[in-house]
């Protein structure tokens, strides 16, 4: 760091210089020259170091306003409105402005808890311990419950006893495997999501 | 029509919705129809930043919409205001429909064929004279004669019996006109409490910005859909729209304004049990025709129209689900798919979890307890299940009622008594998973996978493709013939990286539609087949994936500021991207733009083909002048003329009047909502009759005039919040511009109460209780209904208990009733009491 050797009166003069409130309260454009300063002309856009950047679009309502996703070193730093879009042109309403605090938010769970029936806590359990669990159930429910016919002998292959709901949060892709394997595939009828909410 | 568009209105009615605080970046678009000198209204029981930012605000009682828009029907037709070139010649304006047809206006409230046994409709006598017209597939009904698929085929013999003078008796205009000639500026007063002049007012704005110059448009949301006659609100405005010539023209047009980023993709590609994938029918088992797959087809094949070609997308949907499995030999694996047996939604689904037929259940990205109607009786369900999966980003409400709910709280039960095994598993977010969102103006936009989610979150595609792994592992070896779905069901997805995350592109490219077995992309749903030669996931996004490594979801190529303004380059809209729907309605029955200001589709004679800078929705080279053959028996598009534009419909024309597909009648009329401190003052039937109201000792209805619950309660949105509230009360941000729940009270309810702003206050109705804090508002005016002082009272109701910002669950207070059509509540008009102080609680066991 260099050391001032000016006088305090010479900083001063050096400093309000500087300092950009007094040149725009002569008038000059806080937009333009007059927001310059020793310090801005040091800061750097935190966008810079990001190695990474891709589309997205708002988790929130259905208007569809799309966001740029910077990241870097594999940890999301900025998200923002895309300009590009001309649904929303770069803006965002306060929802969708907390996309980044969504996503960061450090009370998000990341380890799968369990409750055991007639439980009193939640216990942690690992990830593929319950896809496995979940399988059985899945299976056994259906195979206890599954009707091939009516007593008139219409074929009606379901189950009645299983029930699926959510999917207006999801991706499309989502939504469809989750209509492909849970009716096309193990015959649950009880399939809805929040169209009807 | 997209969103963008509504810049080009000359007139903007938002109606059961608060646009600017709910959809606020879609309201920029009101606010710069305004800046160019558009009139901006807003009808709704709530002054709220909409009502602010408009010319006119109509105040209206909650649930009184029928009445409101009746209201501008009448005007439209009393003041001879409606655009006839266009209502005549592309609506069944002047259609004559079945001669022993009564408006319920003129029998009581009740449409001729109601029948009293069946305590539901027959619906003969609501169709054209001398033929049956079917509705669009999903909403075919159940109860038609075994020859209903014989008497649509007359449809291929002649167009529907008209008289373009509008003079017959039994024309839809004449019927129109009786239906609602009792629909007067006084009567509007009355029912609906909103002062005839600014009713007035709203009628005259909206119809002095239609016509061959100018165009108006109608924004509305859940406001209207959360009611037991929310389809017909919609299809009241659908008919005021359809007079005015408001559909498929630049500006004009009906936008629902939907609440979730992909609630319009989950519905095409529907998560929704009476349905597959692009609107096609999920097989009933009470359809004597749907017992077998030739049957079905022949049933629920349209002749004329668009639909006509349903037969190549079912079997291509059941090509893309079973592969090579499936052929001619056992009906393309048709019986596979499971039969539904009755109402399978959401308010049914809660009454089944409750009696314990649902013995287990998966969550995925939804909070019934808080979102649910009666909260209470939704906890108490999910305690009966033997188990819950729930797959979310954060420990909600719906995953920890054992520990902290309502029946915990107040020692009506233990956790030790809850025998519901749970998994509550961290789900991810768009930004770490890749796939495709379809926005509320059927834009499919592609988000990428930027970052990994935390820990052990997934995607829901990895949840249930790795599901299907263990359970076709499962089921190898069983010989059942009920298990062979599960065993032959595709799931030819690239698995990739440590976590094998499957391809969300590869189940895209599923979705548009490959040849089969080669695989090749279809390039729109043209190409589709009923010969098993192509495979398609959902025909309505062919052309989404047209070419191996052609995304256009992910397209982002803007319109520049002196194009056209259609942004073809930004992301797909579907069908074929076409951005305003029969927009062949945009020029005149001769093909020539009803005026330069609002172009938008034209013939081109010289050319021989329809020109626009949007996509065209219609045949591409069809004339104007063409007319079908009826001699020959025309199918599909062939039986439509080239000017008829709405193709979806049987016979090319938008329904005034809808003889099939609705439950409640073939046009709206007004009733009461079935939890109403008001008598109906347009007829003697109170409520709708086919309203489903599941009234039983844990869903307590109370009877009209009860005095216990005088007031209005309408349920409601905050900016900050989202829905049943998970991704913003545990987010700091949201959570602290919007930190506690509350209820909006009128000042003059506040006094008869004595309560000041942010006192206590307690919400009573025969489901519950809640506290909160009252906000004491003139934003909600009482109304003066019949002599009597009507107060509205209304509550937010995103809180729950987890999160930063908490408070009571409005939702246990509401009911489980529905919309006969579609199974939607009516949280946005019942009846509640209101009084000074707390509810007793004991205290939180842990």
């Amino acid at each position: 760091m260099t050391v001032n050797r000016r006088t305090p009166g010479k900083r001063l003069r050096s400093f309000l210089r500087d300092w950009s409130l007094p040149r725009q309260m002569r008038g000059e454009s806080h937009k333009g020259a007059a927001a310059r300063s020793s310090a801005s002309e040091q800061l750097r856009p935190r966008l810079e170091e990001a190695d990474k950047v891709g589309t997205s679009i708002c988790p929130y309502c259905a208007v569809g306003c799309a966001q740029l996703f910077y990241a870097k070193e594999g940890q999301l730093i900025h998200v923002e409105g895309d300009p590009r879009s001309p649904i929303n042109q770069g803006t965002l309403c306060p929802k969708g402005a907390a996309t980044f605090s969504l996503i960061s938010n450090p009370d998000r769970l990341t380890k799968v808890k369990y409750r055991r029936p007639h439980g009193t806590e939640w216990e942690e359990v690992p990830l593929d311990w319950a896809m496995d669990r979940i399988a059985h159930l899945t299976k056994k429910t259906r195979d206890e419950t599954f009707v091939e016919t009516l007593p008139d002998g219409t074929q009606v292959n379901h189950t009645l006893s299983v029930a699926s709901l959510g999917g207006a949060t999801l991706d499309n892709e989502e939504n469809y495997l989750i209509k492909k394997v849970f009716s096309g595939g193990l015959g649950m009828v009880w399939i809805e999501n929040q169209a009807r909410v | 029509m997209a969103q963008w568009d509504l810049a080009n209105a000359d007139a903007v009615l938002v109606m059961g919705s608060n646009m600017a605080e709910n959809h606020p970046i879609a309201f920029r678009f009101v606010m710069q129809a305004k800046e160019k000198g558009a009139v901006v209204m807003h009808a709704d029981p709530r002054f709220t930043r909409t009502s602010a930012l408009s010319d006119i605000h109509a105040p209206i009682r909650a649930g009184s919409d029928i009445a409101f828009l009746g209201g501008i029907i009448r005007y439209i037709l009393e003041n001879d205001l409606v655009f006839k070139e266009y209502a005549v010649r592309y609506a069944n304006l002047a259609t004559i429909i079945d001669e022993n047809f009564i408006e319920a206006a003129r029998n009581e409230g009740l449409f001729s064929g109601w029948n009293e046994e069946k305590h539901s409709y027959d619906f003969d006598t609501w169709q054209y004279q001398g033929m049956v017209i079917p509705s669009a597939l999903a909403e075919h009904y159940l109860d038609t004669a075994e020859s209903y698929s014989e008497m649509t085929k007359r449809l291929h013999e002649g167009p529907p019996p008209d008289d373009p003078t509008l003079q017959h008796p039994n024309c839809v205009y004449q019927i129109l006109k009786r239906q609602y000639a009792d629909y007067t500026p006084e009567m509007v007063e009355r029912v609906t409490g909103c002062p005839k002049e600014t009713f007035l007012k709203v009628a005259e704005a909206l119809a002095r910005n239609s016509g061959p110059d100018r165009t108006a448009a109608i924004c509305y949301a859940v406001g209207w859909t959360h009611h037991t006659t929310g389809v017909q609100m919609i299809r009241a405005a659908a008919i005021v729209q359809t007079l005015l010539g408001n559909i498929g023209r630049p500006g004009g047009g009906i936008l629902a304004l939907r609440g979730h980023t992909s609630i319009q993709g989950s519905t095409d590609i529907p998560t929704l049990y009476n349905m597959l994938p692009g609107y096609l029918p999920q097989p009933n088992a009470f359809k004597p025709q749907a017992r077998h797959f030739d049957q079905f087809l022949d049933d629920e094949t349209i002749p004329t129209g668009w639909w006509h070609n349903f037969p190549k997308y079912i079997t291509s949907l059941l090509r893309a689900w079973y592969g090579d499995s499936v052929g001619p030999e056992n009906e393309w694996g048709y019986q596979w798919l499971p039969k539904i047996v009755g109402d399978h939604s959401q308010l049914a689904m809660t009454l089944a979890i409750d009696d314990g037929l649902i013995k287990g259940m998966f969550l995925l990205g939804q909070n019934p307890v808080i979102g649910g109607s009666n909260s209470k009786l939704v906890e108490r369900g999910l305690g009966r299940l033997d188990w819950l999966v729930v797959r979310d980003t954060d420990e909600i409400e719906s995953a920890n009622f054992w520990r902290k709910g309502h029946l915990v709280q107040s020692a009506e039960r233990r956790p030790e008594d809850i025998g519901t095994e749970i998994f509550l598993m961290p789900g991810e977010l768009a930004g770490e998973k890749a796939g495709t969102f379809t926005n509320t103006h059927r834009l499919i936009q592609w988000h990428d996978r930027v970052v990994e989610g935390p820990g052990d979150s997934r995607s829901e595609l990895w949840f249930v493709y790795h599901l299907a792994k263990r359970l076709k592992a499962l089921y190898a070896n069983s010989e059942l013939e009920r298990d062979r779905p599960i065993r032959n069901l595709t799931l030819d997805y690239r698995a990739e990286g440590p976590r094998e995350e499957p391809r969300a592109d590869d189940v895209l490219r599923e979705i548009n539609g490959y040849t089969w077995p080669e695989k090749k992309q279809v390039a729109s749903f043209k190409e589709l087949k009923a010969d098993g030669s192509t495979a398609c996931g959902c025909w309505l996004y062919s052309g989404v994936y047209p070419e191996d490594d052609d995304n256009r979801a992910r397209s982002r190529i803007p319109d520049g500021p002196d194009g056209p303004g259609t942004h073809l380059g930004w992301a797909f809209a579907w069908p074929a991207n076409r951005r305003t729907l029969y927009n062949r309605a945009s020029a005149d029955p001769d093909g020539k733009p009803w005026s330069e200001r609002k172009r938008l589709v034209w013939w081109d004679e010289a050319e021989g083909k329809w020109q626009s800078p949007d996509e065209i929705d219609f045949e591409p080279e069809k004339p104007p002048h063409y007319r079908p053959d009826w001699d020959k028996k025309p199918e599909g598009m062939d039986a439509l003329g080239g000017d008829e534009p709405f193709i979806m419909m049987p016979d090319g024309r938008s329904q005034i009047f809808s003889p099939s597909g609705l439950k409640d009648g073939p046009l709206p009329t007004h009733y009461e909502p079935v939890q109403s401190p008001v008598r109906n003052p347009l007829h003697a039937q109170q409520d709708s009759p086919v309203a489903k109201k599941w009234a039983r000792e844990d869903n307590p209805l109370h009877a009209l005039g009860d005095p216990r619950f005088p007031h209005v309660l309408t349920t409601y949105r905050l900016t900050e919040h989202h829905s049943g509230g998970t991704p913003t009360r545990g987010v700091p941000h949201t959570a602290e511009l919007q930190p506690e729940g509350f209820a909006e009270i009128p000042p003059e309810l506040a006094r008869q109460i004595g309560v000041r702003n942010l006192d206590w206050i307690v919400l009573s109705t025969p489901r519950g209780e809640v506290e909160t804090r009252a906000l004491v508002t003139e934003r909600l005016k009482p109304f003066e209904i019949d002599g009597r002082h009507i107060f509205q009272v209304g509550m937010p109701w995103h809180f729950g208990w987890e999160g930063y910002a908490t408070g009571d669950i409005a939702n246990v207070l509401t009911a489980v009733v529905g919309d006969a059509n579609s199974s939607m509540h009516e949280n946005k008009a019942l009846t509640c009491d209101v009084r000074a102080g707390r509810i007793r609680r004991s205290r939180h066991r842990r």
